[in-house]
């Protein structure tokens, strides 16, 4: 960074990250072989993903997956694969590309949602309208919880 | 840990089992499905269910819908409206007039233009033939005496009529309704209840989703669930607005699901979770 930058250019510069201007909107998000890069420029949480996973009013995986790592959660589904050592079968991209909208990696007719699109289902509830499921932010933070499930 | 563990894997498929009500009244749980059905054979709900619910509809002391059958019974006698009329001074006795009649709804109306449900015939009743009000969905009076009329159809197998009216065009409908994705969730009735029937969500093991045990008990509300409620509250789970009670919709759709089930007894008043 050149050394005359100013305090006022210094704090747009805050202002637009606090704002999410760093953060790829869900229009813009490009899936490439199935992958999608970062969609923040802060690195994931794994401990934060976890919580996103098991609340039922954000991820609610478990409504459809086992994770093994979690099972003092109860109910956990079996409609979708167990997503132990989940790490081992895809890289970061691909989860990412998995989680932000599945049907661009198991194709249209998949149960599972899409966690950061805006492509979705008719007549969708007016609280949730315009909105994603989870933010960017979020989905990072799963990213990064499942990056860390690489016992079978 | 170990508990959790057996709690969620749980069996991932209907149960082979015979539904004899009261050791008596055998009811077709599982029926060859109709032609041009995506299955080869329709199930129960029932199937779906643990040992203790299935146990509960096996035996009508056990069975708390029964009470709303007794209700039923009772709204079914009673004098309402400006006619000074009861369902009975028309229709007598219900074991005999009302015997497997709610096999076959929806059916067709003409006067409407559009299928009835029971719900929707009860109404026109009340106001046609008992100078009294249309009831408003779900008043405990309206789910109980449709509980009262499906029952009087328990272990009939259910037909209706796709070649009154415009019935074709209303299973049509219903159809594309049903394979139509909905809400924030972007799932339709299908992705559930066709592609995933059989396996566990959400502490639920999704079944076909056939209508045939409505009004239906559900032991998580304590209470009667009608079918449109049960529509509404499928669509509701998606992160949808569902549609009102008895719009074009959700008729469509009921007779759409009603022919899904075709060959499946009624079962009203069914136990479920
Ligand atoms: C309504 C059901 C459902 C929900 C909710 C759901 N998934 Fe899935 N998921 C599936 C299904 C089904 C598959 C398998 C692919 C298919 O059949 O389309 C899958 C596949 C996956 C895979 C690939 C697993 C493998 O081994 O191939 C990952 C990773 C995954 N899901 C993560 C998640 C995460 C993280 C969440 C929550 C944020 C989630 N899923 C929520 C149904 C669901
Ligand atoms: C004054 C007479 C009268 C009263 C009172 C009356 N109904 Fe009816 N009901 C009829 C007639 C006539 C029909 C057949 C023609 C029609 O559809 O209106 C009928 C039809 C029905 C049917 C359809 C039967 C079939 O085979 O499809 C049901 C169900 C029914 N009534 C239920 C009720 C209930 C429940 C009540 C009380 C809330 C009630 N009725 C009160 C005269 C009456
Ligand atoms: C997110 C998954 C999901 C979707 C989508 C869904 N359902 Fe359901 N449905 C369930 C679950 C879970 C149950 C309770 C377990 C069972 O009976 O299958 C249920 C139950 C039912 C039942 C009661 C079955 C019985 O035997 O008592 C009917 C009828 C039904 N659904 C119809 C529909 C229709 C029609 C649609 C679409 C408008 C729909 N469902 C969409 C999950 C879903």
């Amino acid at each position: 960074m050149r050394k005359g930058t100013s305090a006022a250019a210094m704090l747009l510069f805050a202002v637009a990250t606090a704002a999410g201007a760093e953060t790829v909107k869900p229009d813009d998000v490009s899936f490439v072989d199935m992958t999608v890069a970062s969609l923040t420029d802060a690195p994931g949480d794994a401990a934060s993903g976890k919580l996103v996973m098991v609340d039922r009013k954000l991820g609610n995986c478990l409504a459809c997956h086992q994770v093994s790592d979690a099972s003092d959660h109860l109910f956990q589904g079996d409609v979708g694969p167990a997503l132990d050592g989940v790490a081992t079968r895809y890289e970061a991209p691909m989860l990412r590309a998995i989680v932000v909208n599945a049907k661009h990696v198991f194709g249209d007719q998949t149960i599972m949602p899409g966690f950061y699109t805006l492509d979705v289902g008719i007549d969708v509830a007016e609280e949730f309208r315009g909105q994603t499921i989870l933010t960017a932010q979020e989905v990072e933070d799963v990213v990064a919880y499942l990056q860390t499930l690489t016992q079978e | 840990m170990t508990v959790a563990l057996a709690v969620s894997v749980a069996q991932s498929e209907p149960v082979d089992d015979a539904l004899v009500i009261d050791g008596e009244i055998e009811i077709t749980t599982r029926a060859k499905a109709p032609e041009g059905h995506p299955f080869e054979e329709v199930l129960s709900g029932w199937l779906y269910r643990t040992d203790e619910t299935r146990a509960l509809e096996a035996d009508t002391f056990d069975n708390p819908g029964m009470l709303y059958v007794e209700a039923g019974e009772d709204v079914w006698n009673r004098v309402e409206g400006t006619a000074g009329k009861s369902c009975a001074a028309c229709h007598g006795d219900a074991s005999e007039s009302m015997k497997d009649v709610g096999a076959h709804y929806p059916k067709w109306n003409e006067a409407a233009g559009k299928p009835f449900n029971i719900e929707l015939q009860i109404n026109a009743c009340r106001e046609n033939n008992m100078g009294a009000e249309p009831y408003k969905f779900d008043a405990p009076d309206q789910k109980a005496l449709t509980t009262f009329i499906k029952h009087q159809s328990l272990g009939t197998p259910i037909e209706i009529d796709l070649g009154a009216g415009d019935m074709q065009a209303w299973w049509e409908r219903g159809k594309e309704r049903y394979y139509t994705r909905t809400g924030q969730l972007n799932l339709a009735c299908a992705t559930c209840h066709e592609d995933h029937n059989g396996q566990y969500i959400r502490a639920d093991h999704l079944s076909q989703g056939n209508v045939n045990g409505f009004p239906t008990y559900r032991l998580k509300q304590a209470d009667m669930v009608s079918l449109h409620n049960r529509f509404r509250g499928c669509i509701r789970d998606t992160r949808a607005e569902f549609p009102a009670a008895f719009s074009d919709d959700l008729m469509a759709l009921e007779v759409y699901t009603t022919w899904r089930g075709e060959g499946l007894s009624v079962e009203t008043p069914a136990v479920r979770q």
